[in-house]
């Protein structure tokens, strides 16, 4: 079973098409990175996979569930880290992960046990008893990832995981994402390109809402002829539909 | 349990704030401490412990409709109520999970109030307990209050236009800080429409200890408290499921 099928998924703000007709599937355990310029509809094709906005036409099931029809079954087995930053600011860094743990339905013990594992994977020990408020924005952002994480998603969903991060704290959560290839589905969309290239087993380009084309790096620059991932992006974000 | 550990979350994002700390008990209690020295000096009956403690108590709770639709709006904009949304939590879940902590905090507000009137000379008796239970309905309608404005404002509006608007309004339509029928028998009206004034004065006639005189204007805070509370709930839901949160 793939972890993620989607049929013609399609979502429509007023005149504006924000996703047409959308097949996909993404394997179970590998890392997809979703690529393309603003606008191109990635977010909203993670939104439509979150059960957060409900698809104008079209379905999509996330291992075997659909979105439209069993959402409570779909939200308890994935997890996201939104674009912005989502910590509650006033609880530490402990509290924040034991909340989650809490929602997706664990106990008190076994979200105190599964804060602990996670803290030290994560190296958030240092921090761990500072509010969330405070923190500077890396550590925030490794602790919205810890929190998706917390639960322990069979998919996770990462939006711009990167973003405004410095060189450092990006390689730091390059490592991370790089530990939990295997583990679970990841669905990776960044603006960053060689973040793509270094941490997606498979690769799918967006451009006014439609897939462009889709497949490994390697074969997105051999199907361009480019020399670059960089410049097969660009040849492939303005261009008609290819499919390796 | 999901309920318990977001109502949990909410009561500490609200108690570790120090704003909510210096506007919810601080600002009361100079305001009463303040009106009860000017009676001192110059006797004015409306600022007579009786008259002033419950307007000040119902002053305070306006405070709760300010940071929870605060706590809302900023769960809103930073993205942290997406990540929620797409958790397992049900929408009653979220609205029980917002409102459960701001009960027993508008209780405390309120007995804190008491305690300082007792030092002011507020008679101790069991007429002050019937009035805790009369503010009850007046705690449910700015919970609702603050739910409506959180769901459907930014947390900049909450805490500029919204909170400041409510906060006078209640104040200046409550019959607190002035006898009503100075402005006019049309200012009057109005007041008497809307809920603020109507809370007061329930409390009052609680504190007195004339009970008939309760339900003619705890029904209207029932009632404006029950509406205000169902609009927000369907507004909070119907925003869950659309596509902007």
């Amino acid at each position: 079973m793939n972890a993620i099928e989607t049929h013609a998924l399609s979502k429509k703000y007023k005149e504006r098409t924000a996703v047409q007709s959308l097949d996909l599937s993404i394997r179970q355990g590998e890392v997809f990175g979703l690529l393309g310029v603003n606008g191109a509809g990635k977010t909203t094709t993670i939104r439509m996979l979150a059960c957060l906005t409900k698809p104008t036409s079209g379905d999509a099931t996330i291992l075997g569930k659909n979105i439209l029809t069993e959402p409570q079954a779909v939200k308890a087995i994935i997890n996201l880290s939104p674009q912005e930053t989502a910590v509650a600011p006033n609880l530490s860094v402990t509290e924040n992960l034991e909340l989650i743990a809490g929602i997706y339905g664990n106990s008190r013990q076994s979200a105190k046990d599964k804060v602990t594992r996670i803290v030290k994977s994560l190296g958030l020990a240092e921090v761990q008893q500072d509010k969330a408020k405070i923190l500077s924005g890396g550590w925030q952002r490794r602790l919205s990832i810890a929190m998706a994480l917390i639960s322990e998603p069979k998919i996770l969903f990462l939006d711009e995981p990167t973003l405004g991060l410095d060189v450092l704290a990006r390689r730091e959560l390059w490592g991370i994402i790089e530990k939990l290839k295997g583990e679970m589905t990841i669905i990776l969309t960044t603006h960053y390109l060689e973040e793509a290239q270094a941490l997606s087993d498979e690769i799918g380009i967006m451009a006014k809402g439609q897939l462009k084309a889709l497949g490994t790096a390697p074969e997105l620059i051999s199907l361009t002829g480019a020399q670059n991932f960089e410049d097969a992006f660009v040849a492939l974000a303005t261009e008609g539909e290819v499919a390796i | 349990m999901r309920l318990l550990v977001f109502a949990s979350r909410n009561r500490k994002e609200l108690l570790r704030d120090p704003v909510t700390l210096a506007f919810g008990i601080g600002f009361p209690l100079v305001v009463l401490f303040l009106l009860s020295a000017i009676q001192a000096n110059i006797p004015v009956s409306l600022f007579e412990v009786e008259s002033l403690i419950p307007g000040i108590a119902v002053f305070g709770l306006s405070f709760l409709s300010l940071f929870s639709g605060m706590l809302i709006a900023k769960d809103r904009t930073s993205s942290f109520l997406m990540r929620l949304f797409a958790s397992p939590l049900t929408a009653s879940d979220f609205i029980l999970g917002y409102t459960m902590p701001l009960l027993p905090m508008a209780m405390a507000q309120c007995i804190i109030c008491f305690i300082a009137a007792f030092f002011l000379g507020l008679a101790v008796n069991v007429n002050v307990l019937l009035a805790l239970v009369v503010l009850i309905p007046a705690a449910a309608l700015f919970i609702g209050i603050g739910l409506l404005g959180g769901s459907v404002l930014s947390d900049k509006q909450v805490g500029g236009i919204f909170g400041a608007l409510l906060t006078n309004l209640s104040a200046w339509l409550s019959g607190t800080w002035f006898d009503l029928n100075l402005v006019g028998p049309g200012f009057r009206s109005v007041a008497y429409v809307l809920p603020f004034a109507r809370a007061v004065d329930a409390t009052r006639a609680a504190l007195a200890g004339n009970y008939a005189s309760i339900f003619p204007h705890l029904w209207w805070v029932i009632g404006y408290a029950v509406v205000i509370l169902a609009v927000a709930i369907i507004i909070f839901s119907t925003r869950m499921n659309s596509d902007h949160t």
